[in-house]
Protein backbone atom coordinates (compact mmCIF):
# COMPACT_ATOMS: atom_id res chain seq x y z
CA UNK A 1 0.00 0.00 0.00
CA UNK A 2 2.43 2.26 0.37
CA UNK A 3 5.60 1.71 -2.06
CA UNK A 4 9.08 2.52 -1.77
CA UNK A 5 10.13 5.89 -3.52
CA UNK A 6 13.47 5.60 -3.19
CA UNK A 7 15.15 5.57 -6.41
CA UNK A 8 16.58 2.10 -7.27
CA UNK A 9 19.77 3.68 -8.52
CA UNK A 10 20.41 5.20 -5.47
CA UNK A 11 23.10 3.76 -2.83
CA UNK A 12 21.71 2.81 0.29
CA UNK A 13 24.29 2.89 3.65
CA UNK A 14 22.16 -0.08 5.04
CA UNK A 15 21.81 -1.38 1.51
CA UNK A 16 24.30 -4.61 2.74
CA UNK A 17 21.78 -5.29 5.67
CA UNK A 18 18.67 -4.89 4.05
CA UNK A 19 16.14 -7.92 4.64
CA UNK A 20 15.61 -9.89 7.85
CA UNK A 21 18.96 -9.14 9.24
CA UNK A 22 18.59 -5.94 10.99
CA UNK A 23 16.82 -6.75 14.35
CA UNK A 24 20.34 -7.33 15.69
CA UNK A 25 20.86 -3.55 15.17
CA UNK A 26 17.88 -2.77 16.56
CA UNK A 27 17.09 -4.62 19.27
CA UNK A 28 20.25 -3.93 20.51
CA UNK A 29 20.99 -0.47 20.25
CA UNK A 30 17.52 0.70 21.21
CA UNK A 31 16.86 -0.10 24.40
CA UNK A 32 13.25 0.96 24.65
CA UNK A 33 13.25 -0.92 21.77
CA UNK A 34 14.13 -4.19 23.68
CA UNK A 35 12.08 -3.77 26.53
CA UNK A 36 8.85 -3.76 24.79
CA UNK A 37 10.34 -6.72 22.26
CA UNK A 38 10.08 -5.10 19.18
CA UNK A 39 11.52 -6.60 16.44
CA UNK A 40 11.74 -6.04 12.58
CA UNK A 41 9.79 -7.60 9.73
CA UNK A 42 11.25 -6.01 6.90
CA UNK A 43 13.48 -3.40 5.70
CA UNK A 44 14.31 -2.35 2.31
CA UNK A 45 15.06 1.25 0.45
CA UNK A 46 13.34 3.97 2.42
CA UNK A 47 11.12 1.22 4.27
CA UNK A 48 10.64 -0.67 7.49
CA UNK A 49 8.08 -2.64 8.96
CA UNK A 50 8.50 -3.38 12.34
CA UNK A 51 6.51 -5.45 15.02
CA UNK A 52 5.45 -5.27 18.82
CA UNK A 53 4.22 -8.26 20.04
CA UNK A 54 1.12 -8.28 22.53
CA UNK A 55 1.42 -8.85 25.72
CA UNK A 56 -0.42 -7.23 29.02
CA UNK A 57 1.86 -4.52 29.95
CA UNK A 58 1.36 -2.57 26.95
CA UNK A 59 -2.91 -2.10 27.89
CA UNK A 60 -3.78 1.59 28.39
CA UNK A 61 -7.64 0.62 28.85
CA UNK A 62 -8.11 -2.78 31.29
CA UNK A 63 -11.65 -2.84 31.15
CA UNK A 64 -11.35 -3.12 27.07
CA UNK A 65 -7.81 -4.96 26.98
CA UNK A 66 -6.36 -2.56 24.15
CA UNK A 67 -2.97 -1.28 23.99
CA UNK A 68 -2.39 2.19 25.20
CA UNK A 69 -2.63 4.80 22.13
CA UNK A 70 1.29 5.26 23.15
CA UNK A 71 2.73 2.40 22.72
CA UNK A 72 2.11 2.60 18.89
CA UNK A 73 3.39 6.56 19.40
CA UNK A 74 6.75 3.96 19.68
CA UNK A 75 6.24 1.50 17.93
CA UNK A 76 5.60 3.71 14.67
CA UNK A 77 8.36 6.19 16.21
CA UNK A 78 10.96 3.33 15.65
CA UNK A 79 9.39 2.12 12.35
CA UNK A 80 9.58 5.20 11.20
CA UNK A 81 13.12 6.45 12.46
CA UNK A 82 14.79 3.51 10.91
CA UNK A 83 12.64 3.78 7.65
CA UNK A 84 14.97 7.11 7.72
CA UNK A 85 18.02 5.40 8.09
CA UNK A 86 16.98 3.02 5.78
CA UNK A 87 16.88 6.01 3.39
CA UNK A 88 20.33 7.51 3.73
CA UNK A 89 23.46 7.01 1.38
CA UNK A 90 25.80 7.32 4.76
CA UNK A 91 24.27 6.60 8.12
CA UNK A 92 23.65 9.91 10.08
CA UNK A 93 21.71 10.70 13.32
CA UNK A 94 18.32 10.93 12.92
CA UNK A 95 15.97 13.11 15.35
CA UNK A 96 12.34 13.37 15.66
CA UNK A 97 11.28 16.36 14.84
CA UNK A 98 7.45 16.13 14.87
CA UNK A 99 5.36 13.25 14.59
CA UNK A 100 1.09 12.80 14.06
CA UNK A 101 -0.96 10.08 14.79
CA UNK A 102 -4.18 9.49 13.68
CA UNK A 103 -6.14 7.14 15.69
CA UNK A 104 -8.30 5.24 12.77
CA UNK A 105 -9.71 2.98 15.20
CA UNK A 106 -9.12 0.67 18.57
CA UNK A 107 -6.49 -1.91 17.91
CA UNK A 108 -8.05 -4.91 18.45
CA UNK A 109 -7.23 -6.86 22.09
CA UNK A 110 -4.81 -9.56 22.70
CA UNK A 111 -3.05 -9.05 18.75
CA UNK A 112 0.43 -8.49 17.59
CA UNK A 113 1.33 -5.28 15.99
CA UNK A 114 2.90 -4.15 13.18
CA UNK A 115 4.01 -0.68 11.53
CA UNK A 116 5.20 0.18 8.03
CA UNK A 117 7.14 3.34 7.65
CA UNK A 118 8.10 4.73 3.98
CA UNK A 119 10.88 7.40 4.29
CA UNK A 120 9.17 8.53 0.49
CA UNK A 121 11.44 12.43 0.68
CA UNK A 122 15.11 13.21 1.85
CA UNK A 123 16.61 16.87 1.68
CA UNK A 124 19.78 17.53 3.43
CA UNK A 125 18.66 18.00 6.49
CA UNK A 126 14.79 16.63 6.48
CA UNK A 127 13.38 13.25 5.77
CA UNK A 128 9.90 13.26 5.34
CA UNK A 129 8.06 9.78 6.35
CA UNK A 130 4.48 8.32 6.66
CA UNK A 131 3.92 5.52 8.79
CA UNK A 132 0.50 3.29 9.71
CA UNK A 133 0.27 0.43 12.03
CA UNK A 134 -2.16 -2.83 11.51
CA UNK A 135 -2.87 -6.13 13.30
CA UNK A 136 -3.07 -8.51 10.05
CA UNK A 137 -3.45 -6.32 7.18
CA UNK A 138 -2.12 -3.48 5.99
CA UNK A 139 -4.85 -1.89 3.95
CA UNK A 140 -6.82 -2.40 7.15
CA UNK A 141 -4.94 0.16 9.31
CA UNK A 142 -6.04 1.07 12.79
CA UNK A 143 -3.80 4.56 13.11
CA UNK A 144 -2.14 6.76 10.10
CA UNK A 145 0.91 8.48 11.10
CA UNK A 146 3.10 11.43 9.37
CA UNK A 147 6.23 12.50 10.62
CA UNK A 148 9.10 14.68 10.00
CA UNK A 149 13.04 13.78 10.82
CA UNK A 150 15.97 15.51 11.47
CA UNK A 151 19.04 14.54 9.85
CA UNK A 152 23.01 14.80 11.43
CA UNK A 153 20.83 16.43 14.33
CA UNK A 154 23.64 16.11 16.50
CA UNK A 155 27.29 14.58 16.72
CA UNK A 156 26.50 11.63 18.63
CA UNK A 157 25.93 9.06 15.81
CA UNK A 158 22.80 6.87 15.60
CA UNK A 159 22.18 3.67 17.60
CA UNK A 160 23.57 1.86 14.43
CA UNK A 161 26.87 3.60 14.29
CA UNK A 162 27.46 3.65 17.69
CA UNK A 163 28.68 -0.08 18.13
CA UNK A 164 31.39 0.79 15.20
CA UNK A 165 32.50 4.01 17.04
CA UNK A 166 33.25 2.29 19.97
CA UNK A 167 35.18 -0.98 18.65
CA UNK B 1 -5.19 10.36 40.16
CA UNK B 2 -2.54 7.87 41.07
CA UNK B 3 -4.83 5.24 41.84
CA UNK B 4 -5.58 5.57 38.18
CA UNK B 5 -2.26 5.38 36.97
CA UNK B 6 -1.58 2.29 38.56
CA UNK B 7 -4.67 1.22 36.78
CA UNK B 8 -2.83 1.57 33.11
CA UNK B 9 -0.55 -1.41 33.16
CA UNK B 10 2.01 0.84 30.36
CA UNK B 11 1.89 3.72 32.71
CA UNK B 12 3.01 1.27 35.51
CA UNK B 13 5.38 -0.13 32.90
CA UNK B 14 6.93 3.53 32.24
CA UNK B 15 7.22 4.16 36.03
CA UNK B 16 4.99 7.21 36.06
CA UNK B 17 3.83 8.90 38.74
CA UNK B 18 2.05 11.92 39.97
CA UNK B 19 3.16 14.74 42.00
CA UNK B 20 0.94 17.43 43.04
CA UNK B 21 1.53 21.03 42.71
CA UNK B 22 0.73 24.69 43.96
CA UNK B 23 -2.07 24.65 41.06
CA UNK B 24 -2.98 21.02 40.59
CA UNK B 25 -0.81 18.50 39.68
CA UNK B 26 2.06 16.81 36.98
CA UNK B 27 2.88 13.73 35.99
CA UNK B 28 6.54 12.44 36.30
CA UNK B 29 8.30 9.72 34.11
CA UNK B 30 11.04 8.58 36.22
CA UNK B 31 14.38 8.04 34.16
CA UNK B 32 15.40 4.49 33.63
CA UNK B 33 17.63 2.56 31.14
CA UNK B 34 14.73 0.48 30.02
CA UNK B 35 13.28 4.19 28.77
CA UNK B 36 16.68 4.70 26.35
CA UNK B 37 15.99 5.18 22.63
CA UNK B 38 19.27 6.50 21.82
CA UNK B 39 21.87 5.10 23.90
CA UNK B 40 24.91 7.08 22.63
CA UNK B 41 23.35 10.56 24.18
CA UNK B 42 21.79 9.05 25.87
CA UNK B 43 18.57 10.47 25.02
CA UNK B 44 14.95 9.43 26.03
CA UNK B 45 13.02 7.32 22.88
CA UNK B 46 10.66 9.70 21.13
CA UNK B 47 7.97 7.22 21.31
CA UNK B 48 8.17 7.06 25.27
CA UNK B 49 8.08 10.53 25.23
CA UNK B 50 4.90 10.75 22.88
CA UNK B 51 3.04 8.38 25.18
CA UNK B 52 4.08 10.29 28.35
CA UNK B 53 2.43 13.23 26.87
CA UNK B 54 -0.63 11.23 25.53
CA UNK B 55 -1.29 9.66 29.19
CA UNK B 56 -0.77 13.05 30.71
CA UNK B 57 -3.12 14.42 28.05
CA UNK B 58 -5.87 11.51 29.18
CA UNK B 59 -5.09 11.94 32.69
CA UNK B 60 -6.03 15.76 32.56
CA UNK B 61 -9.37 15.31 30.82
CA UNK B 62 -10.54 12.11 33.03
CA UNK B 63 -9.45 14.00 36.15
CA UNK B 64 -11.71 17.09 34.91
CA UNK B 65 -14.60 14.69 33.78
CA UNK B 66 -14.64 13.14 37.43
CA UNK B 67 -15.51 9.69 35.84
CA UNK B 68 -14.01 6.82 34.76
CA UNK B 69 -16.75 5.60 33.25
CA UNK B 70 -16.17 6.65 29.94
CA UNK B 71 -12.70 7.30 29.15
CA UNK B 72 -11.80 9.67 26.24
CA UNK B 73 -11.04 7.93 23.18
CA UNK B 74 -7.93 9.59 21.40
CA UNK B 75 -8.28 10.53 17.60
CA UNK B 76 -5.30 12.01 17.09
CA UNK B 77 -1.69 13.46 18.50
CA UNK B 78 0.57 15.61 17.87
CA UNK B 79 4.10 15.92 19.09
CA UNK B 80 6.71 18.52 18.75
CA UNK B 81 10.20 17.22 19.60
CA UNK B 82 11.53 20.45 20.71
CA UNK B 83 14.92 19.08 22.26
CA UNK B 84 16.83 16.22 23.69
CA UNK B 85 15.39 14.68 26.47
CA UNK B 86 18.52 13.70 28.39
CA UNK B 87 18.55 11.23 31.34
CA UNK B 88 17.20 12.86 34.02
CA UNK B 89 13.40 12.79 35.09
CA UNK B 90 10.80 14.51 33.13
CA UNK B 91 7.55 16.54 33.85
CA UNK B 92 4.43 17.12 32.04
CA UNK B 93 1.77 19.49 32.40
CA UNK B 94 -1.15 19.35 30.34
CA UNK B 95 -4.15 22.17 29.78
CA UNK B 96 -7.68 21.49 28.42
CA UNK B 97 -8.09 24.34 26.12
CA UNK B 98 -11.64 23.13 24.47
CA UNK B 99 -13.77 20.87 26.17
CA UNK B 100 -16.65 20.50 24.24
CA UNK B 101 -19.75 18.10 24.13
CA UNK B 102 -18.06 15.70 22.05
CA UNK B 103 -14.17 16.42 21.29
CA UNK B 104 -11.87 17.83 23.90
CA UNK B 105 -8.66 19.60 22.69
CA UNK B 106 -5.83 19.23 25.22
CA UNK B 107 -2.29 20.68 24.99
CA UNK B 108 0.59 19.37 26.88
CA UNK B 109 4.18 20.45 27.88
CA UNK B 110 7.20 18.14 28.68
CA UNK B 111 10.09 19.27 30.31
CA UNK B 112 13.13 18.52 32.41
CA UNK B 113 15.57 20.48 34.37
CA UNK B 114 13.61 24.21 33.40
CA UNK B 115 10.39 24.19 32.59
CA UNK B 116 11.02 27.17 30.24
CA UNK B 117 13.11 24.94 28.16
CA UNK B 118 10.10 22.21 27.14
CA UNK B 119 11.69 18.87 25.93
CA UNK B 120 7.96 18.62 23.93
CA UNK B 121 4.76 19.43 23.37
CA UNK B 122 2.10 17.76 22.46
CA UNK B 123 -1.53 18.35 21.19
CA UNK B 124 -4.28 15.76 21.55
CA UNK B 125 -8.00 15.64 20.57
CA UNK B 126 -9.97 13.03 22.47
CA UNK B 127 -13.74 12.21 21.57
CA UNK B 128 -15.69 11.91 25.06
Amino acid sequence: MLPARMSDDRRYALSAVFGPALPEMVSNYTPHARRLRIQVVETGPGFAVLTLPFHEELIGDPSRGVVFGGVITTLIDQASGLAVACALEELLAIATVDLRVDYLRAARPGQNLFARAECYRVTRNIAFVRASAYERAPDDPFASCLGTFMIGANNAGTPFSGNRAKS
Amino acid sequence: MSRLVDAIPYARLLGVRIEPTAIGWDCVLPFSEDIIGNPRLPAIHGGVIGSFLELTALLHLIDESGSTERVPKPINFSIDYLRSAGPHDTRARAQIFKLGRRVAVVHVTAWQDDEQKPVAAGNGKFLL
